[in-house]
């Protein structure tokens, strides 16, 4: 078998990090999480030259192995692991050719930890456009290690990078600097102190929290309990440190690097001047933000159709070429249904993801977080809170991830607290469906009624995380030290495979993690809905024979109150009877009931609960839009879904708080039960009186 | 008068003198502010705040309240 060697993947946000990873593993990669915690984890397998096999961990961004976040964090404990069954062969630390200087910090930090290291630089191909010119020899005799120089946009070095991972074994393990010259006592006294641990890493350990497998635990807690300084001397020795790096960096530069400025040309000047323009460049992020909902609406009405109209034909043709019996009416009134009910919604969730991930590719996302920071501080957020805000109208769990760069953690809470009310991809099939039923087509000024709608929603989600955010800045008493540092990248045109790759990971996950859900919950309904107990139930043939006897009514008519007629009486038919009561005043029947509560655990088995409901026993060949089009409304009369239902019901999915893995996420990402259990309380109660108010005064 | 970084203009530059290591994050120092690098106004959002600027090549934002605590020495442009 040939030999697999660990390859780790490190380097400053936005520095092609993931490209490089994306160039090295194609589409072996597979993403998973940290056992334990949320961190993503990226990995994938690469060939080498040589027939060397790599298995290949993008980690997280970080400038330094100064940890301030749970995802910096994850860097520093693989690389002070030495157990650890991913402890890198080698470290690859990726670095932009226009922010070299800083980029190198990290690099002198992971070379004290005597870990075979190489160095890439990246974005080759623009050192012509900005006058820079390198003295590869020079840096690499200096800095005490291979270097790549490479360009992931034009495929440029990418083999010559390869092997050099391949001959890891001939990188020195060398530190290029002696950073513990910047308190010889300390360092000294701390080497007497544990002669057999790595001096940087005994270091790392004072001035962090990091959490150790259990083999190096005993010895290593030690160290963390070495505590002969002060917490604000071991600040101004970290500081010291850092310019100590930058010192050696800049020495290093001014040899190995040389800038002609007179060559740049500098398209992020122009750009910056419009897109962070006072007026401008809140105009034109309104514009990007107006062009998207439209496009996501208009792009996949088509696919979306034809999903519907597939789903509808393959479960009737299930029912007429599967032998009849419990198991075909399972699959075609059951499980088909409730997998169209999520399929159905592929189409828009892509081009969501699309959208996102262009807009954080290219660089503009910074430029909003600059644009939006005085606005969102003055309700208690962050401009960082924009991220998780925009990233929210995907899903609330990354989004809620996201957050982890919020430097203060107040505002970080009440940016955790307030994403859910921002419109998640698992609310648009609740909307997209009730929208078509109840808002009439036709245009205004060009934008369709129903993507204004959508719009609306959107808005309405907004508004309401930024006007609880302010309530909650008022309410919360947290003192906490408020930073904000951003990065500025570069203006990037967005790699087409990085962007596809993000698309297709994201809507897989969405898609299989709902999936799972809404297929286990769509089986449970159909038994709920195909059996019941009593009389009513199993004998609702004669009833309601005998009750239509005198009748002249049709044999399909019939057979349509036979089946309506057991639904009713059916398991689910009575638990949602038993409900009624508090939902009718908001405008839904029963079957909607049932809807509300199956989908508490996540929004979008909403859309595939009614589905099943209104398949049980209907033989024709409907699609789920039409069937809701033909409730009938039990006591009124007319269509179920009107303008105050329907308006009612999409005011009470923007509000409510229907889905269990955010409030795990929130559980895990605040620690504490107190604020999942405040969101859950108060978002469905809020969402209950609104959607109250709502239908009261347009029925 | 003593200068600090909230005083600079768009699209002026200075040299940083001091930082109070007190009231900065580490990260800030991380990214390249640290005394004797050149620091640039790139651009202001409304109302002054935050701030975006090219430190020593390195572009970022930071708000007012942090830049208060870093001392710079105007550059003047014959």
């Amino acid at each position: 078998m040939s030999k697999q060697i660990n390859v780790a993947l490190i380097g400053n946000p936005n520095t092609g990090k993931t490209s490089v990873f994306n160039a090295l593993t194609g589409l072996n990669q597979k993403v998973g999480n940290y056992p334990g915690i949320t961190v993503e984890k990226k990995e994938g397998v690469c060939k080498l030259p040589r027939g060397v096999k790599a298995h290949i961990i993008d980690l997280p961004g970080t400038y330094s192995l100064n940890a301030s976040s749970l995802d910096e964090n994850v860097v520093i404990e693989l690389l002070l692991n030495k157990t650890d069954k991913d402890f890198p062969d080698i470290a690859v630390v990726v670095s932009d050719v226009e922010n070299l200087k800083r980029n190198l910090l990290l690099f002198t930090q992971i070379k004290d930890l005597e870990i075979p290291t190489l160095l890439v630089i990246n974005m080759a191909d623009r050192m012509h456009y900005k006058g820079i010119s390198l003295d590869i020899d020079y840096l690499e005799k200096h800095l005490k290690t291979k270097i790549a120089l490479i360009s992931t946009r034009k495929k440029l070095g990418i083999e010559d990078l390869k092997n050099l991972i391949s001959h890891y074994k001939d990188l020195p393990v060398t530190p290029c600097l002696h950073a513990s010259e910047i308190d010889k006592a300390y360092f000294d006294s701390l080497r007497k102190a544990f002669p057999n641990q790595l001096l940087y890493k005994l270091w790392l350990v004072i001035t962090q929290d990091v959490n150790f497998g259990k083999t190096d635990r005993n010895e290593i807690e030690a160290v963390a309990n070495f505590k002969t300084k002060s917490k604000t001397d071991l600040k101004r020795l970290q500081q010291k440190e850092t310019i100590k790096r930058y010192q050696f960096i800049n020495n290093v530069l001014k040899q190995g690097q040389t800038i002609d400025a007179s060559q740049a040309k500098d398209l992020r000047t122009k750009l910056d001047r419009v897109l962070t323009h006072k007026v401008w460049g809140y105009l034109i992020f309104f514009v990007i933000l107006l062009t998207i909902f439209q496009a996501i609406y208009d792009w996949s009405s088509v696919p979306m159709d034809f999903i519907d109209t597939a789903f509808a034909s393959l479960s009737e043709w299930a029912k007429s070429q599967l032998p009849n019996g419990a198991f075909t009416n399972l699959l075609a009134e059951g499980i088909i249904p409730g997998l169209g009910g999520i399929v159905i919604f592929i189409p828009q969730i892509a081009f969501l993801f699309l959208f996102i991930s262009v807009l954080e590719e290219s660089g503009y996302m910074s430029r909003v977080v600059f644009l939006m920071d005085r606005v969102m501080r003055r309700f208690g957020l962050s401009g960082k809170s924009v991220v998780p805000l925009i990233s929210g109208t995907a899903c609330a769990i990354p989004a809620i991830m996201a957050t982890r760069n919020i430097e203060s953690w107040k505002e970080r809470l009440i940016t955790i607290l307030v994403t859910p009310f921002t419109t998640c991809s698992a609310r648009l099939p609740v909307y997209l469906i009730i929208i078509s039923l109840v808002i009439p087509d036709g245009r205004f000024f060009g934008l369709g009624y129903q993507a204004l709608t959508l719009m609306l929603l959107y808005l309405i989600g907004f508004g309401a995380a930024v006007f609880s955010a302010y309530l909650l800045n008022k309410i919360l008493k947290i003192k906490s030290r408020t930073f904000f540092v951003v990065e500025m990248p570069n203006y990037k045109l967005p790699l087409l495979k990085n962007v596809a790759l993000t698309v297709v990971e994201k809507t897989k996950s969405f898609v299989y993690g709902a999936g799972k859900i809404i297929l286990a919950i769509s089986i449970i309904l159909w038994f709920l809905a195909s059996y019941g107990p009593g009389d009513n139930f199993n004998n609702a043939e004669n009833i309601i024979k005998t009750e239509y006897a005198s009748q002249n009514i049709t044999d399909d008519e019939l057979q349509q109150k036979i089946a309506s007629h057991k639904l009713e009486h059916s398991f689910i038919g009575l638990t949602g009877r038993s409900i009624e009561p508090a939902i009718r005043p908001l405008g839904y029947d029963w079957k909607i009931g049932i809807a509300i509560v199956s989908s508490f655990a996540a929004r979008e088995v909403f859309v595939g609960t009614l589905a099943t409901i209104y398949s049980v026993g209907s033989d024709d060949e409907a699609t789920i839009k039409n069937r809701m089009a033909a409730e009938v409304n039990p006591i009124l009369g007319g269509p179920l879904f009107t303008f105050a239902s329907g308006i009612s019901l999409l005011l009470f999915y923007a509000f409510a708080m229907q889905c269990m893995s955010t409030l795990a996420i929130v559980k895990r990402e605040t620690n504490s039960w107190k604020w999942p259990l405040l969101q859950l309380g108060i978002m469905s109660s809020f969402a209950y009186i609104i959607a109250l108010i709502a239908f009261q005064i347009l029925k | 008068m003593q200068y600090t970084l909230a005083h600079l203009k768009r699209g002026e530059q200075a040299i940083i003198t001091d930082v109070s290591s007190n009231h900065i994050p580490l990260k800030l120092l991380e990214m390249g502010c640290l005394p004797g690098n050149v620091v640039e106004l790139v651009q202001l959002a409304p109302f002054q705040d935050p701030m975006y600027l090219n430190i020593n090549g390195s572009h970022l934002a930071i708000r007012k309240e942090t830049a208060i605590h870093i001392l710079i020495e105007k550059v003047v442009h014959e």
